[in-house]
């Protein structure tokens, strides 16, 4: 039952631990491998997850199919290639990824060598963030016991494809997560982005085909495989396809994660799932998709969580995990916050970021703490719309820096003007 | 601390030259090797670090670029337990702050600093993915959330007695 409606989380039981080969087998795992490897070419797989409307929850939502259909074709056997699950997980306010490792790791294993056969890659790798410790452990047993049962290793169920994993233990860097970056840092190289051309699907990982998929992307995979196309599109609300991990946290009663069809309205997360704010708060605005998207007021709590209408309503649909403003915490405080944890992880490539990221910080510290001045509100702006606009960095960090920034300048206006005017924070986060 | 001089155990040499020899290019193994050194010697010391880079055929420098690039690889010496204190937005929001001055008064430390007694290093950490049980921590490996003052000192008493 709870597969039908819930597929990625139907399995997950906290209690027990996450299943086995045999206990995820008997529960309808591998089927999708069976069906997959001795039935169907790697096109037609590539053209099953193009009509399901899978889009990658990694943040930006490309499709999935579509990206996988710029691989160059050869077979696993004549060329190597790379797929990669994304497991750096380290937008703030994002915890979705990390029940998926932990919960059932062996249904990212079966989604990754879906993808692999889809593409024809031989090789696949987990770039894991190193403080998911849990994750770690669980993530290599199941990848032992499936190799010990043949489903990763040579010639996999007699099809001819030869597929396995290797984990890679991260250090600690936001910008691991972005997929040219994640690339440089399992080259042990500095994890700056690249450039692209080349992207990724034609010179990847040491220069060979490569494809990063996130890790909720990949676990929809076997279920989209046994279930067929239509059933997933079936599962959303709005246009796009399947379910999706939605996260609350901040000051409401009932913090957490849940798997819903996509395209749920964001209130109904909030109040229903949620269970509100806590008593004696309110909700102020919020961050709908983690730490890089932008801020949303309670006008917007009526739209559909769907790629689309985030996007209509101003901001992004982002990993999902929605970040909550209470409106006794400061707002210019918690844009501080962010603006800390952006200028900190920037990785230094390029000038804009590098030296506007932390500029933006200063004059933020300085508004909160009572020095700052009304030019200093222009001067954010304008590092808003500069730093702002895709292609005035090397890589997409610093517009998701901008976009909480730019979006709260405007939300929250009155609340600058008062820090500027009273000389400090009239609200000084007391916790 | 005196091991940090020592050359590097000859079995972890081996290890090392194992990774290495797995991935398509020696450096490929970088991240790995230096976390297997800070494993074993809580952090990574320069004759350790020239070791590594001898064994993964990289210079030194080229490999400090790695080590110092990132959060969890210490190119200082660090204490017996380390406390990283998420410092992100949810946790914030939920009081890390009141959290982490508490810290400082019962540790006497600062973030980035040791007790003297070599006993904990407290660091702030990017969000750790244990948002909805904000305030979170990690203490070495383990998880912990909904983090309150109570909580804080029943930990840190226990890891001083451990190291006693
Ligand atoms: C600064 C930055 C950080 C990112 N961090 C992550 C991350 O932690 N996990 C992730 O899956 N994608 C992250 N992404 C997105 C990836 O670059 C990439 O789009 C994604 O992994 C592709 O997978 P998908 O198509 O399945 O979504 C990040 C992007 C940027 C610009
Ligand atoms: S935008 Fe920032 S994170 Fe991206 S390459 Fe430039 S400096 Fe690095
Ligand atoms: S913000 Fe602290 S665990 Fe996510």
């Amino acid at each position: 039952m709870n597969l039908a409606v819930r597929p990625l989380t139907a399995m997950i039981d906290p209690e027990a631990g996450p299943p086995d080969c045999a206990t995820y087998e008997q529960r309808g795992g591998w089927q999708a491998t069976r069906r997959t490897l001795n039935g169907l070419a790697p096109g037609e797989v590539i053209d099953i997850v193009t009509r399901s409307r899978l889009r990658g929850r990694g943040g930006a939502g490309f499709g999935t199919g579509q990206k996988w259909s710029f691989v160059p074709k050869e077979p696993a056997s004549e060329r190597r290639k790379y797929l990669i699950a994304n497991a750096d997980e380290m937008e703030p306010g994002t915890f979705k990824d990390r029940w998926l490792l932990e919960g059932n790791p062996l249904q990212l294993i079966e989604g990754m060598l879906l993808a692999a056969y889809a593409i024809q890659a031989g090789h696949g790798v987990v770039f894991l963030r190193g403080e998911y410790h849990l994750a770690c452990q669980r993530l290599e047993r199941a990848i032992s016991e499936a190799r010990s049962r043949g489903w990763l290793g040579e010639n996999i169920l007699g099809s001819g494809f030869s597929f396995d994993i290797h984990v890679h233990s991260g250090a600690g860097r936001y910008i691991c997560g972005e997929e040219t970056a994640l690339l440089t840092a399992l080259e042990g190289r500095r994890a700056t982005p690249r450039s692209k051309p080349p992207f990724p699907q034609t010179g990847g990982l040491w220069g060979a085909p490569s494809v990063v998929n996130n890790v909720e992307t990949l676990c929809n995979l076997p279920h989209i495989l046994v279930n067929g196309p239509e059933w997933f599109v079936g599962l959303g609300t709005g246009g796009d396809g399947g379910t999706k991990l939605y996260g609350v946290s901040g000051r409401v009663r009932r913090p957490g994660a849940w798997e819903l069809p996509i395209g749920t309205p964001l209130r109904q997360i909030i109040e229903d799932h949620a269970g509100g704010m806590r008593p004696g708060y309110e909700l102020r605005a919020l961050l709908p998709g983690g730490a890089s998207t932008a801020f949303l007021d309670v006008t917007s709590l009526d739209i559909a969580m769907d790629y689309g209408s985030v996007e209509k309503a101003g901001s992004r649909l982002g990993t999902g995990t929605a970040i909550i403003l209470d409106d006794r915490t400061c707002p210019v405080g918690m844009i501080l916050n962010l603006e800390h944890f952006f200028a900190q992880e920037s990785c230094g490539w390029c000038t804009p970021c590098r030296e506007g990221l932390p500029w933006v910080e200063r004059l933020l510290a300085a508004i909160e703490e009572g020095t700052g001045e009304h030019d200093d509100l222009d001067q954010l702006a304008r590092h808003g719309r500069m730093l702002g606009m895709p292609g005035r960095t090397f890589c997409a960090h610093a517009p998701g820096a901008m976009a909480p920034l730019a979006s709260g300048l405007k939300l929250f206006a009155e609340d600058f003007a008062a820090h500027i005017t009273r000389r400090g924070c009239p609200l000084r986060h007391a916790a | 601390m005196s091991t940090a001089d020592h050359p590097l155990p000859v079995p972890m040499q081996t290890e090392i030259l194992a990774l290495a020899k797995a991935e398509l290019r020696p450096r490929g193994a970088a991240i790995a090797a230096l976390r297997l050194v800070q494993a074993r010697f809580r952090w990574i010391s320069t004759p350790h670090l020239r070791e590594v880079a001898r064994l993964l055929d990289m210079s030194p420098d080229d490999l400090d670029g790695i080590a110092t690039y990132y959060n969890l690889l210490f190119r200082k010496p660090v204490g017996h337990h380390v406390i990283l204190l998420c410092d992100s937005v949810s946790c914030w929001i939920m009081g890390r702050e009141r959290l982490c001055a508490h810290l400082r008064e019962t540790l006497g430390i600062r973030p980035g600093e040791t007790t003297p007694d070599g006993a904990i290093t407290l660091l702030p950490t990017v969000c750790i993915g244990h948002c909805d049980h904000a305030p979170a921590m990690l203490v070495d490996e383990s998880l912990h959330g909904d983090v309150d003052v109570k909580h804080l000192d029943r930990i840190t008493d226990s890891l001083r007695e451990s190291h006693r």
